[in-house]
This record gives structure tokens, C-alpha cells and sequence, in this order.
């Protein structure tokens, strides 16, 4: 192994390899025998810089990131499938193959972005597809595993969903009320999003980057910026990571009361809806006030934040933490009292420890399930360091641990908040960028709501993106909703997919 | 039992009556006459992700919150295209939902409105068109109106909804 890239401005958290062929499969079993976790699987056309394809893996372990990079062959870019290692890498596997034609030995055959929306010789990221290709839309048979037995009928639901939520198709294999299995189809929001990063110079990408998950805007904009900075060896301004941190609690607080308020009601809880979203609207409100945004989703720009806050703002917003805080206890106490909304939470979409380690399961559902990593504790980057996150955790592995993550999240991002803002430190808000170094690859990670957000970036010579591929959780999360749901009722579906509350159009880029 | 109805009587009633904007309240009264008139009844909506990020998922799910009640003005969410009068559509419409997308809007009855929601619905916005891509919701289906933002707030929403059923019909 050799150090293939060596900036200087490389953090101590970081770490990229490249490895001969024999020992792909190698260094993966490595890293999982020392407890990391997959996080992304993505590969680069350098077939202009005459290096064939390169494929990459990175690895989360528990306080640092590793990237594994594998040359393949120009002319048969084939690649040993880690599948049998990361049961959760099939999917990335054939996302690669989707989108670049790079090929796992032993990946499933279906196609899984592409359905039959373009030609499966159309690979949109080979710098040679053609950026003004058009081509019609055709209906897609796609071959679902059939359960078969005395009983067992299948129900068929998506991709448009019954709710104001995103599209996908779930495939439930049942016996009466009782679910047998689960297989989910996804990529129908796939919209061309890392195809366009690369029409894009690397200030613009930022924009993009906060809409490929619109409710994780911040977290992506951050872990975009992070990856800019590094290749630019900026130093970010002490006060601005402070205000960028102040803007990922913030966004994760109006994520998880929304989802509170809608697991409640998915329990037979109006209640719990009616006060959560009204909590959430206060505090988009409050958004709305100081950042001019209910939604800040571009409040992260390279090189610090694009908002200051007054003294009386920053007033506002500790005020409002406090009358948060204490409305989120009362509230807690009544669903924990409340037996009616207990019985449909607990034991309800069990997902043990064990499995969740095997799948190799991230972020808010891991927590739930035994595993208590969290970006902000394990990796602690500024401002974090020296503000004693406590991770979430329960080993419960239910619905109800995913509320009570939920519940313990939003109380400790109030404190971090308040934390921050008490002691924000002065000076300026955003540092120049220099120019970016070419061909070397930055990573951002941030710890975004459902789990860790990475981004993994490359420039040209000439200031634009010459390949960034965003990576969201939910790729690792969604195959453990499928095991999730075995064995329990339909109706109980909807509860147990919203409280892993997945991101779809994340997955589908 | 008894901290939940204190939790509610404190909270109190908090939807804005018709928003607090006198000019959206004469609007809304307006057309809700005017949804009664052409429609004979509420306002059924069928909300569609064509392709967003989410974002206006977001603002969208917002309206049902009990400030904006949009509820209690006679609009509601339905969980089908068939029992809907209106499509509410969000994001490029991404190639994989193009027909999903043109399916749904055949499977809703006449008369029918279509509202695209946010940049991306209304000019394709940053994602603009591509292989994967189809770029605007009129691109695919009929629009009577549209709502800009990134995500629109929920009261813009409301008032393209509004200004849907005032258009001229088709």
C-alpha cells in the first residue's frame, strides 16, 4: 500500500490508500473485523489522465476514515463485490455499474438507478456520454424476488405513495396480515445530480449539494464545504464553524419534532402531531426571522457561513431553545405515559444490535440498535471538540428506541445550541478561498440527521467540480428497514418506516 | 389524560384565522366560494414528488400544521389521484417518474388543476434537464399555475393553490 495522495492540508482523521487488486477484498474484511463501518462505494472515469477507472471505499471506524482506492482496467473495469463481507454494498455495487459501467463480480444483475429511463449503454459519469443526450421514457419490468407457499400474496405499493412523501416502490410478500418479506425499488427520483456536479465550478456545487436531501440541506452544504476547504487549505473562521454548527443542530431539531409529531400520529396520536408540528413551525418561524429563511439551505457557503448574528438574535434564539426544551419534556412525559401509544411502539419493527452490525446500519438507527457512533463525539471536529456531545443510545432496536433517540437528540442539540451561542467568538464569519488543489480528493463528513453525510470531491485545474459524489445514510439504512418489517403486521408499515424516516431522493442522486 | 388537556388548553386555538392577512382572508373566502361554486364541495389534493429533493415536501406537509388549518378552509390532502381535484407537483420531474407522473395525472378526474411547487417544478431549477432529468412539470403534464422558491413558504403554496382554481379552465 502507498499513500496516493499527500496534501498537506490532509486532516488526522483521514486517511486514503491505494491497494493492488488481491487486496480489495483484503483490506475490507480488515476493516471489518476492527468494527468500521462501509459508508460509500463510488468510482471516478480517469480515463483522460490515462489512470483507467478508479474505484473507491470508504471506511467509518470510530475516529477515522479510511478510503481504500483500487485501479481498474480500462478496456474491463471489474472489481472483486464486497458483498460477502458488507451484506449493505450490493446496492452501491450496482449503482456504480448504473452510472459508470464498472462492474462487481458478483453484483445482483438488476439494474437499480437506471430502471429503463436511458439506455443501459448510456453511462451518464464516463466523461464521453454525451451531456445533451434526451432519450423517452419506457415502462420497466423489474424482477422482484417472488416468495412463494400455501397463502402468500403479494401487495404492491408505489412509486407514488399515499402521503405527501417521497416516491418508491415496496414490494410486501404477505400471509394475511403478517409480512413475510419486503423488498424495496428505489431510484425513481434519480435526477441526474452527480452528472450535473460536474457541469458546475466548485463555488456553485454548494447549492447543489444542500438539494440532494432537502431536509439534511445544512449538513450536505457543511460536508461540501468542509471537502472545498481542504482542497483550499482554508481555515475556517472559529466563529463561523460555531454559527455552521448552530444551523445542523437547528436543522436537526425541526427534523426530529417533525418526526415525533408524525410517529404519534401514525400511533392513533393526533395529539402528538398537532403540538409537534406547532413546535416545528415556531421554530422555522424563528429560521425565518434571523436567517431569512425558514429553511436556511444555503446559510453553509465555502469558507464560512453567509448569515452573522446580532446580540439580539442570538438572544432570540437561546430564549426560544428554552421554551423548546421545556415543551419537549412535558411532551415526552405523555407519550411515555400514554399506553395506548406504548403498545404500538414498543417491540414494533425490532431491529437487534447484532443485525444492525451486520448490515452495518449508520447514524440515528445504529444509535437506536446498540451502536452509540456519532460523528460529533467520535471524530469531535470543530466546533464540536471541546463541547462533550453526548451520543444517544439504546439497545432496544424498536420503534420506541427510535423515539426515545429522537426525544434524548433533540434535548442534547437544545444544549449544544445554547452552548454555542452563549459562547460564540468574535471576528469574522466567512475566510477567502484559494484556489483549489486539482486531482486530489477532499472529504467532508458530517454527522446530518439520519446519520454521517459524506461528500467526496475532486477539482480541475481550472476551478470546477471535476467529480463529487454525495453520500447519504439512508444507503446503508433502507436494506434494514427491509429486515426490519419481517414478521410484523402491514398496518404497523407506516410507523416503522417513519421511524427510520428515510431519505430517498439521497439515495437516488 | 390530565396532562394532555392541560397541554391542549394551554396551547389554545393557534391557527392564524385566514393566515392573519386580510387580503389572503378575502382570497381564501373568495375562492372557497368560488372552489364550492365549481367544485360543489372541498378542495381534494393529491400531492406528488416528482423528482424534489424534499425541501418542498416539507413546507407542503406544513400546511396541514394547526396555524395554517388549511384543513378547517375546506382543503385537504387525499391519499389517491382518483379522489383528488387537484395535483400538487414537486421537483424535475425525474426521468424514472415520468410516467408515474403522467399516470397519476390520467388517473384523476375532471375537472382537474395542476400546480408545479417550487424552482425545480416550475424551470426544472438546479438540476435543469438532463439524461435523468425531464426538466419542469409542464414539460410532462398541463400546469395552471405555478409557485417559485426554494422550498415556496407554506402561504405561497396556499396561494398558488388559490390562483389554480381562479385560471381560466383549459
Amino acid at each position: 500500500m502507498n499513500a496516493a495522495n499527500s496534501g498537506s492540508d490532509m486532516p488526522a482523521w483521514l486517511v486514503i490508500e491505494r491497494v493492488v487488486r488481491s487486496h480489495w477484498s483484503l483490506s475490507a474484511r480488515g476493516e471489518r473485523d476492527a468494527g468500521a463501518v462501509l459508508l460509500a462505494l463510488w468510482a471516478d472515469d480517469r480515463r483522460d489522465l490515462g489512470e483507467g477507472f478508479l474505484l473507491r471505499a470508504a471506511y467509518l471506524g470510530a475516529s477515522r476514515l479510511r478510503v481504500i482506492e483500487l485501479a481498474l482496467d480500462e478496456a474491463a473495469p471489474a472489481f472483486p463485490s464486497l458483498v460477502e463481507i458488507y451484506p449493505g454494498a450490493v446496492r452501491m455495487e450496482c449503482a456504480v455499474r448504473d452510472v459508470l459501467g464498472v462492474q462487481a463480480d458478483s453484483a445482483d444483475s438488476r439494474a437499480w438507478l437506471r430502471h429503463a429511463g436511458w439506455p443501459v449503454d448510456y453511462l451518464p459519469l464516463r466523461h464521453d456520454a454525451d451531456r445533451s443526450a434526451r432519450f423517452a421514457a419506457q415502462a420497466e419490468d423489474y424482477a422482484f424476488v417472488r416468495v412463494e407457499g400455501d397463502g402468500v400474496h403479494e401487495i404492491a405499493v408505489g412509486p407514488v405513495h399515499a402521503g405527501t412523501i417521497e416516491p418508491g416502490h415496496f414490494r410486501f410478500s404477505v400471509v394475511g396480515e403478517k409480512v413475510l418479506r419486503l423488498e424495496q425499488r428505489l431510484g425513481y427520483v434519480h435526477k441526474g445530480i452527480e452528472q450535473r456536479f460536474s457541469q458546475m465550478d466548485l463555488q456553485q456545487g454548494q447549492r447543489l449539494a444542500a438539494r440532494v436531501s432537502g431536509d439534511t440541506a445544512v449538513a450536505y452544504s457543511w460536508a461540501y464545504c468542509m471537502a472545498l476547504e481542504q482542497l483550499c487549505g482554508t481555515r475556517v473562521p472559529a466563529r463561523a464553524q460555531q454559527l455552521r454548527a448552530v444551523l445542523l443542530e437547528r436543522e436537526r431539531i425541526a427534523n426530529h419534532l417533525g418526526d415525533l409529531g408524525a410517529l404519534g400520529n401514525d400511533a392513533g396520536f393526533g395529539f402528538g402531531l398537532t403540538q409537534f408540528s406547532l413546535l416545528k413551525e415556531r421554530l422555522l418561524r424563528a429560521n425565518a426571522e434571523v436567517y431569512g429563511a425558514r429553511y436556511p439551505m444555503d446559510g453553509i457557503v465555502p469558507g464560512g457561513v453567509a448569515t452573522n448574528l446580532s446580540s439580539q438574535q442570538i438572544e432570540r434564539l437561546r430564549e426560544q431553545g428554552m421554551v423548546l426544551e421545556a415543551a419537549v419534556v412535558e411532551l415526552r412525559a405523555i407519550y411515555d405515559e400514554h399506553a395506548g401509544v406504548q403498545d404500538r411502539f414498543v417491540t414494533t419493527g425490532r431491529m437487534s444490535p447484532e443485525l444492525a452490525q451486520r448490515l452495518g446500519v449508520v447514524g440515528l438507527a445504529a444509535r437506536a440498535s446498540g451502536s452509540p457512533r456519532d460523528l460529533r463525539s467520535d471524530l469531535a471536529l470543530a466546533p464540536y471538540a471541546g463541547l462533550g456531545v453526548q451520543a444517544a443510545g439504546s439497545a432496544q432496536g424498536d420503534v420506541a428506541a427510535r423515539v426515545a433517540v429522537r426525544f434524548d437528540e433533540v434535548i442534547e442539540s437544545l444544549r449544544l445550541c445554547d452552548l454555542l451561542l452563549q459562547d460564540l467568538a468574535g471576528g469574522a464569519i466567512h475566510a477567502e478561498l484559494g484556489a483549489a488543489a486539482a486531482q486530489q480528493l477532499g472529504i467532508g463528513l458530517v454527522e446530518g440527521w439520519r446519520g454521517p453525510v459524506m461528500i467526496a470531491l475532486e477539482a480541475t485545474v481550472d476551478g470546477r467540480i471535476r467529480r463529487c459524489h454525495p453520500h447519504d445514510p439512508s444507503w446503508q439504512n433502507w436494506p434494514a428497514l427491509e429486515h426490519a418489517i419481517i414478521g410484523n403486521i402491514v398496518p404497523d408499515f407506516p410507523l416503522i418506516n417513519k421511524s427510520f424516516n428515510l431519505s430517498y431522493s439521497g439515495q437516488d442522486l | 389524560m390530565l396532562d394532555i388537556l392541560k397541554r391542549i388548553a394551554r396551547t389554545g386555538i393557534v391557527s392564524e384565522p385566514q393566515l392573519k392577512l386580510a387580503d389572503l382572508l378575502s382570497e381564501r373566502d373568495t375562492l372557497h366560494a368560488e372552489i364550492a361554486g365549481i367544485l360543489g364541495r372541498a378542495l381534494a389534493i393529491r400531492q406528488v414528488d416528482a423528482g424534489s429533493c424534499n425541501g418542498c415536501e416539507l413546507e407542503i406537509n406544513a400546511l396541514n400544521n394547526p396555524i395554517y388549518n388549511i384543513e378547517g378552509a375546506g382543503i385537504r390532502f387525499v391519499a389517491s389521484p382518483r379522489h383528488a381535484d387537484l395535483l400538487l407537483v414537486t421537483g424535475p420531474v425525474a426521468k424514472n417518474m415520468e410516467i408515474a407522473l403522467k399516470r397519476t395525472y390520467d388517473a384523476t378526474p375532471e375537472p382537474k388543476y395542476v400546480v408545479a411547487v417550487g424552482d425545480c417544478g416550475c424551470t426544472g431549477g438546479i438540476f435543469g434537464e438532463s439524461y435523468a432529468s425531464c426538466g419542469r412539470v409542464s414539460n410532462v403534464i398541463p400546469v395552471d399555475a405555478e409557485v417559485s422558491g426554494c422550498p415556496p413558504a407554506p402561504t405561497a403554496i396556499l396561494r398558488g393553490i388559490l390562483s389554480a382554481l381562479a385560471s381560466p379552465r383549459r
